[in-house]
């Protein structure tokens, strides 16, 4: 039987990757009288839904999704849930 | 030798190609529409600049799935050659035919401009018809060609002579300053271990004609044939 699932998958700059959109906002925040904003990394954040037979394998899709296409591992980091919709 | 230019939806710089390998070294030249699979008939590839899908999700990383990608890949592994550049080369990081990756630019500007770039070295079929360290000027026109790669990749390069592009002064002077996008190590345009996978973010078909104002990227085509 298979089972759908929501996803929200959030990709990231790995640490090493100098987030220059990131930097850029940092410093406006700060010229907007936000002093205590220390750090600022931005990255993207996907919804999407899909089904499977099972959550192993929904969770082992995504993870080939992410791994193909919506991040790339050599500047990008990812993680995401994996929610059955029925439990909503 | 016969060419083909690849052109992805939102590719815009394959006329320009196409206007150097055949209008003006008289080639066989193919434009290559991204759903097309047989290439076999072809000895060079260029995937040229522009905004393939729209750069959406991240540049090239659309494109890299496009059916004729399969065969490039093929192309490449057969040990023919291949050419990126600028959204071209992000196409190839993104397939994982040369290391690294491309990133915003540090100031975050897309930039526009003739900059110097020094010739690493004319060891390659590339660059044979340069002087090492030579200093020739070519436009540049990107938002993401901040060049990225770990510490282990960037001394790989660097000790494989895999860097044959970098950023610098007009004299040659490899610094901070003369980065325009803050690439490791000022590095422009690498090629793969074998040496037959070129990728590079400066334009050398847009400086061959010296209609344009300058010529310095014709020798780089004057080679391949």
């Amino acid at each position: 039987m298979t089972q759908k699932f929501n996803s929200r998958v959030y990709v990231t700059l790995r640490p090493s990757v100098l987030d220059t959109a990131g930097t850029a906002v940092k410093s406006e925040l700060h010229q907007l009288g936000y002093q205590g904003v220390e750090h600022i990394r931005i990255g993207k954040y996907i919804e999407l839904t899909l089904t499977a037979e099972s959550k192993e394998l929904a969770d082992k899709q995504l993870h080939e999704i992410c791994d193909q296409l919506l991040a790339n591992p050599v500047i990008e980091n990812y993680s995401f849930d994996l929610i059955p919709v029925d439990a909503q | 030798m016969k060419f083909g230019v690849v052109v992805f939806p939102g590719s815009n710089c394959d006329r320009d190609i196409a206007m150097v390998t055949e209008g003006i070294f008289n080639q066989t030249t193919r434009m290559i529409w991204h759903q097309e699979t047989d290439i076999d008939d072809l000895d060079i590839i260029i995937l040229p600049g522009g905004f393939s899908y729209g750069d959406y999700l991240r540049c090239g990383a659309i494109a890299r799935f496009s059916p004729v990608m399969k065969s490039v890949i093929q192309h490449v592994e057969k040990g023919k050659l291949v050419l990126g550049i600028c959204n071209g080369f992000q196409v190839l990081t993104e397939a994982g035919l040369l290391p690294g990756a491309l990133t915003r630019n540090r100031n975050l500007h897309f930039i526009c401009d003739q900059i110097p770039i020094r010739i690493e070295h004319n060891n390659s079929l590339w660059t044979k018809g340069y002087q090492s360290e030579e200093v020739v000027c070519f436009p540049i026109a990107h938002g993401e060609g901040n060049y990225y790669a770990d510490e282990d990749t960037l001394k790989e390069l660097e000790d494989n002579g895999q860097i044959l592009f970098r950023y610098c002064g007009k004299k040659g002077e490899i610094n901070d300053e003369n980065n325009p996008n803050g690439s490791s190590k000022n590095i422009a345009g690498i090629i793969n271990k074998k040496g037959n996978v070129l990728g590079m973010m400066p334009h050398p078909e847009r400086a061959s004609d010296t209609v344009l104002g300058f010529s310095d990227g014709k020798a780089l085509f004057a080679n391949l044939l």
